[in-house]
């Protein structure tokens, strides 16, 4: 049978999903976190504990005032030891919490349990307020708060709920695991963000890499609650939201449109599993799974991990740091960035901490463009990379607009396949800000 | 044959005064008057078309001045900071005005986090782009408002007036600099500034623009501002402004008088252009009165008698 994928552009870098296999473990918790109050996509949440404060674990500790931001909890209790600017994955230091943990007690009125609670799911108003409240963003790596997501326009309706179980990254396998391990819970986190949005029917894409996460998750759809499993043709960047969209039901969402303009809202499989533990059990999101792998490294692992945990902490808890580690990358190898040190706390979007080393880690000299047009062919948006690196080195905002350069994704398949190992999504990422700013200052 | 030749001839001669008069009479009609001024101010500005006035180009700014001239019978803040008061002087004669003389500028780089200073802790292997690279990270030496060093500010110079120096790392400017403030827009860190060229070209200007505390900016580099206020207090002209934990020294109002420079615990206070200092032991020896009641002289004075007596 042919496998459904998106029609056009794409890449298949080499998988090497190394830590496949490995269950997720739970890390023992540091004494010291450190959790940055820009986790989200939006506006960064204000803090609403002062230094000295005692904080019990899934206590709010900053509140989202903005419309697109995110609420923060305590990820375990202890004393704020101090509010100041600390390295997160910007590069820059930005404010961040620093909690001195004392033990791990649940605050009350949380299910502490593991046990499954299948019924009683609340009416959708409130299924959007305990998403809300619980601080949830999108799991897959841009952080955008659900629970914007979950308000669906006036004049538009939702059809269909589309969730994302593609993890299209090589190296990462943090969504394969939970696949697993999760499944029920993952099955009625969908049902709950299904009755949320009021739709009947509910896609997994699932690569066709992962088969027994596609025959586990199978065992809990049926006819009854709507939710269907797809495998898909491995290609990457298939977890990116408009190429799910195409390749699971062959619409198109227009240029800088969302979604639902075509009736769809798009989940990951993480963001499923945090929800059913925020209606279910009312925990807000202070934990996730980490992939933290390498060519190098001892024991490729996947890790649930607190909030505010250094990346020092997994890297040590997976064997150590290899010696000749040349990069360390938040995220996959595509779309990831090179971190500055390991001293960085993980954060809500943290998908992955992947080592690589010296021999893989440094970028070709880059040569003259020869016009091949292979970076057009892989563009999985339609666009002409080459083009757009060229107009945001010379920063021609408004002929960047009319190229479209709002469309890109930055997936990186261009960088990725250019034989002259141009630096064109860097660029690209330049001209887009570039761009982005422009606009906001024209209306 | 000739037949043919001849019509052919009298057709295009024809034709040639037919349209000859329809021109004329169409550039008549569609006459641009044009101010002769424009030109006479164009050809006296220097040419460079490089922005610097704020205008896309000399003629352009040559309209503008003209039409200036005619409508609010005064320059304004119009200026050509590649020419000069000279070239202003020229301009306001051509117009028939006066123009007040403004100090010359010349662009001043902030940043002392020199590979000495603020060595390198991690390697950037990106497009030599200061605009990429600062969207990216705080920078090799971990100072997030510290220069770069990947030379936007060198490419945006039309003049050669600004470069990079190999062994600090940080752009270095000449006198050919006319403060057209390219370098000022391409640096994304704001490093870059224009300042009064001063006095005999001497000049005294805080190298540090880090807004953050003292620890974590000393932390990453041994020249930063860390924000003591010691050189306020030691100013006789008020010119020192402390905001954000950083030191700004006005210069219209500061005298060169080079007080701050010599406080200043972490050398993050330049000097330019001036002649070298007579040894400090002869300052104290002919002036024994601490300078402008400083407190950190008078409690050095008695440790220096202390060793006096002991030797």
């Amino acid at each position: 049978m042919k496998l459904a994928t998106f029609r056009i552009g794409g890449v298949h870098p080499p998988e090497n999903k190394l830590s496949a296999n490995e269950p997720i473990i739970r890390l023992p918790l540091p004494k010291q976190l450190v959790i940055p109050l820009s986790q989200n996509l939006g506006a960064a949440p204000k803090p609403v504990v002062k230094k000295g404060d005692e904080v019990k674990k899934g206590q709010l500790i900053a509140r989202g005032e903005a419309f697109i931001s995110a609420n923060l909890h305590a990820p375990a209790s202890g004393k704020i030891a101090k509010i100041d600017d600390a390295v997160d994955s910007s590069g820059y230091r930005r404010m961040a919490i620093f909690l001195d943990v004392t033990d791990d007690e649940w605050m009350e009125g949380i299910d502490s349990t593991d046990e499954l609670i299948h019924q009683n799911l609340p009416s959708s108003e409130v299924i959007r307020e305990r998403i809300k409240e619980a601080g949830i963003v999108g799991m897959g790596g841009a952080a955008f708060p659900t629970h914007v997501k979950m308000m669906i326009p006036e004049g538009k309706k939702a059809e269909v709920l589309l969730i994302n179980g593609v993890e299209c990254e090589p190296y990462l396998t943090s969504d394969h695991r939970l696949m697993l391990e999760k499944t029920q819970e993952i099955i009625l986190g969908i049902r709950i963000l299904m009755k949320a949005i009021d739709v009947k029917r509910a896609l997994i894409g699932v690569e066709n890499n992962k088969p027994d996460a596609i025959n586990r998750l199978q065992q809990f759809c049926n006819a009854d609650n709507g939710i269907e499993v797809h495998a898909l043709k491995v290609k990457y960047p298939q977890g990116g939201e408009k190429q799910l969209i195409k390749a699971l039901l062959g619409r198109e969402v227009p240029s800088g449109k969302l979604p639902i303009e075509v009736g769809c809202v798009v989940s990951n499989v993480g963001t499923a599993f945090a929800v059913y533990e925020a209606v279910q059990k009312n925990r807000p999101l202070i934990e996730r799974v980490v992939t933290v792998t390498g060519k190098k490294l001892t024991k490729p692992s996947n890790f649930l991990v607190r909030i505010g945990t250094p990346m020092s902490a997994l890297i040590e808890a997976a064997g150590g740091m290899p010696v000749d580690t040349g990069k360390i990358v938040n995220g996959g190898p595509m779309m990831g960035k090179a971190l500055p040190t390991t001293d960085i706390p993980i954060t809500k979007g943290s998908s992955g901490v992947l080592l690589v080393d010296q021999s893989e880690s440094r970028r070709s000299t880059p040569n003259t463009c020869i016009r091949c047009a292979r970076c057009v062919t892989v563009c999985p948006m339609g666009l002409e990379p080459y083009l757009l690196a060229r107009i945001s080195k010379l920063s021609l905002v408004e002929r960047a607009e009319k190229e479209r350069i709002m469309d890109c994704i930055e997936c990186g398949s261009c960088q990725y396949t250019c034989p002259s190992a141009l630096p064109l999504l860097d660029y690209i990422r330049l001209g887009k800000q570039r761009t982005a700013s422009y606009l906001r200052n024209r209306k | 044959m000739n037949d043919i030749l001849l019509f052919t001839l009298l057709t295009l001669c024809l034709l040639a005064i037919v349209l000859a008069v329809v021109l004329y009479f169409v550039a008549q009609k569609f006459k641009v008057i044009e101010d002769p001024k424009i030109d006479l101010v164009e050809d006296v500005l220097p040419k460079a078309n490089c922005g610097g006035c704020g205008f896309p180009g000399c003629r352009n700014f040559a309209e503008v001045t003209v039409k200036a001239a005619n409508e609010n019978n005064s320059l304004g803040d119009l200026n050509c900071p590649v020419g000069g008061n000279e070239v202003m002087k020229q301009v306001a004669s051509i117009l028939g005005l006066e123009v007040q003389e403004k100090d010359p500028l010349i662009a001043v780089v902030r940043c002392n986090g020199s590979f000495a200073h603020s060595p390198a802790k991690v390697r950037f292997d990106g497009p030599a782009s200061c605009a990429f690279a600062h969207q990216l990270f705080a920078g090799e030496g971990g100072c997030q408002y510290g220069c770069l060093g990947l030379g936007d500010c060198v490419a945006s110079c039309i003049f050669d007036a600004i470069h990079m120096d190999a062994t600090t790392g940080l752009p270095v400017v000449n006198d050919l600099c006319t403060a057209c403030g390219a370098c000022v827009k391409a640096c994304p860190r704001g490093i870059i500034e224009l300042r009064s060229k001063g006095k005999k070209d001497r000049r005294i200007f805080v190298s540090c623009i880090n807004k953050e505390k003292g620890g974590p900016a000393k932390k990453n580099c041994e020249a930063a501002c860390i924000g003591c206020s010691k050189c306020q207090q030691v100013c006789p002209h008020d010119a020192i402004v402390m905001a954000n934990n950083l030191a700004y020294i006005d210069f219209v109002k500061c005298k060169l008088c080079r007080k701050c420079v010599e406080v200043c615990p972490t050398d993050a206070i330049h000097e330019i252009n001036f002649p070298p200092r007579k040894p400090k032991l002869e300052y104290t020896e002919t002036n024994t009165q601490p300078p402008g009641g400083h407190d950190r002289l008078e409690k050095v004075q008695p440790v220096q008698n202390k060793t006096v007596d002991i030797e």
